[in-house]
């Protein structure tokens, strides 16, 4: 799966009209642009330089940025947490808000508040994720001066409640990406759920509602949605892109656009590996808490 | 069809009505600038005001609406007749064909797409016609899967194999037999597939690697104005609400025609 997306960005990129060698503008001379297409390795056939890159990046070694002539790897190790700690709050942050919200909305499915959270969850969905951002940082920053709008600390007073005040905005922004699936997700699997026999005979047991509700019907419940959350992954990590440029938040996001602007191939390429890489290995980590959670699964 | 999806036809009839009258009837050029009369609050001469270097904002908010539709139905478009033909070849011929194209489906489904974007764009460079290729490339998937499963579907009814031995050909079959019971899903995809097109368009965009100033689009009004937040937050709030209304109304119009065209995937109420 990483293989075949870094077989597709490297090809892509290669093949391309303007290409690598076209980094080169026309302030160098033929002999010069001939010899740095030799340094490069650019002269060689693009298979070949294929197996020589995934062969380096087996070793950690993802080639040299073009603007900055750092690797890429130390570049990409600069910033990952930073993104990682971004989207884990914004995940976290819709799995602790979304699957209550669903199951409240299962439990009084058709009352006005029901109707009031699926429209919001319409909505959540159609915002663009960079407006909502804007908005956010025009009410909580610019507004009532409550929150930072930008970056991820402060300069001269890095604490930890600093830290976690820069957090705050943009993890909201990138979990509403992916809160309103979650939400519709834990709702329409709790109503399958609850119309169940065997809900039907806990509540006659004499169980306490909530108990119903929580200990057999959302433990039920759960395993759809753990999957649904894992096929989110990915939505999460292309929404790093926007928000983290929203608020200038020094993440993979932010390296990936500037190395777009900056035509820095192996930078991009690199990215959008490791990013690639990060989803199938945590749908992988889905999958086994899926199994985790329903012992039909054979794990 | 719900109340609220007749709405949303309502309101997006008359945001494309907007789109290509809006431009005949108000003549301000959109990319005329004015630095005398910049950031000024909405008057006579300028309804919504003016941006940074005094461009009228109404002028620029109608022919963006042009531009982000026209992206939004191209990307779809494309992303239909991809994920169509996919989709079709898979289920129609079964066997390693269909483990090939699917296993790409599902890897392209795993990867996020928005990094891809941004590998495409440093290649190819930016441009309408360039995001309308790059959104509709990575944004074909449903649509395969939906016109895969159909294609299962009926691959084995009676009337397919009745067509198939009477002599007709496979792109016979699948046009005339198979693909006219995908419509109604289709439908709804390509609904769907707008929205999420427009929303992308206006992000790539944002991100000042789509459409380029000074041509107005939704996505790049935002990037300009969100330096003038402080001052001038207006400027922020038309366009973003503009897509924030016309996604919700495909969103809405794709929910309600699924409602409506297929009973087996009513919602359970």
């Amino acid at each position: 799966m990483i293989v075949f997306v870094s077989a597709l960005t490297f090809f892509f990129v290669n093949l391309a009209p303007g290409g690598p060698a076209s980094v080169m503008r026309f302030d160098v001379t033929a002999e010069q642009r001939d010899a740095l297409i030799h340094e490069m390795g650019l002269d060689r056939p693009v298979v070949e330089r294929y197996a020589d890159w995934l062969g380096g990046a087996l070793r950690g070694d993802l080639g040299t940025s073009l603007l900055t002539n750092e690797p890429v790897a130390q570049r990409i190790a600069d910033r990952l947490p930073n993104t990682l700690l971004l989207a884990g709050a914004a995940l976290l942050l819709s799995i602790v808000v979304g699957i209550p919200m669903g199951v409240l909305q299962a439990v009084r499915r058709n009352s006005w508040l029901d109707h009031a959270l699926t429209a919001l969850s319409a909505l959540g969905l159609s915002v663009p994720v960079f407006w909502l951002g804007i908005v956010l940082i025009l009410l909580f920053a610019v507004t009532w001066h409550v929150l930072p709008s930008a970056g991820i600390a402060s300069v001269g007073k890095d604490s930890l409640g600093d830290r976690l005040a820069h957090l705050v905005l943009p993890a909201s922004v990138l979990a509403s990406t992916v809160l309103p699936t979650v939400v519709r997700f834990t709702r329409s699997s709790m109503v399958d759920v609850l119309v169940q026999d065997y809900l039907r005979t806990a509540t006659s047991k004499g169980l306490a509602p909530a108990a119903v509700v929580f200990g057999h019907g959302l433990r039920n419940a759960l395993i759809p949605v753990t999957s649904a959350i894992g096929a989110l992954a990915p939505r999460l990590l292309g929404g790093t892109v926007v928000t983290e440029a929203v608020f200038s938040w020094p993440g993979m996001g932010r390296l990936a656009l500037e190395a777009a602007n900056g035509r820095d191939y192996p930078l991009v390429v690199g990215v959008a590996v490791v990013v690639a890489a990060i989803a199938v290995v945590s749908s992988l980590i889905v999958d086994l808490v899926v199994a985790r959670l329903d012992p039909r699964v054979v794990g | 069809m719900s109340r609220i999806a007749v709405l949303s036809a309502i309101v997006l009839v008359a945001v494309v009505a907007c789109a290509v009258a809006g431009p005949l009837v108000w003549r301000v050029d959109p990319i005329a600038t004015d630095p005398a009369h910049a950031l000024a609050a909405p008057s006579a001469a300028h309804p919504a005001g003016t941006d940074e270097i005094g461009r009228d904002v109404l002028s620029r908010l109608l022919y963006g609406a042009q531009l982000t539709l026209l992206v939004g139905l191209a990307a779809m478009l494309a992303a239909l007749v991809l994920g169509t033909f996919v989709g079709a070849v898979a289920g129609f011929y079964g066997g390693w064909v269909d483990a090939l194209l699917m296993r790409l489906t599902d890897a392209m489904l795993a990867v996020p797409a928005f990094f891809l974007i941004l590998v495409v764009v440093t290649v190819a460079g930016t441009g309408a016609s360039t995001l309308v290729l790059v959104i509709g490339g990575l944004s074909w998937m449903p649509v395969a899967r939906v016109v895969y499963g159909e294609t299962r579907r009926w691959r084995v009814a009676e009337f397919v194999v009745a067509a198939e031995s009477l002599g007709a050909t496979a792109a016979r079959v699948l046009a005339r037999h198979i693909l006219p019971q995908a419509v109604p899903s289709l439908i709804v995809s390509a609904t769907l597939g707008v929205a999420y097109a427009i929303l992308t368009e206006s992000a790539v965009s944002y991100l000042g690697l789509g459409i380029r100033p000074p041509t107005p689009s939704w996505g790049n009004m935002l990037q300009q104005a969100q330096q003038y937040l402080f001052t001038e937050p207006s400027l922020a709030l038309y366009p973003g609400a503009a897509i924030t209304v016309v996604v919700l109304a495909f969103n809405f119009l794709g929910d309600g025609l699924r409602d409506a065209l297929d009973p087996r995937t009513r919602t359970r109420r």
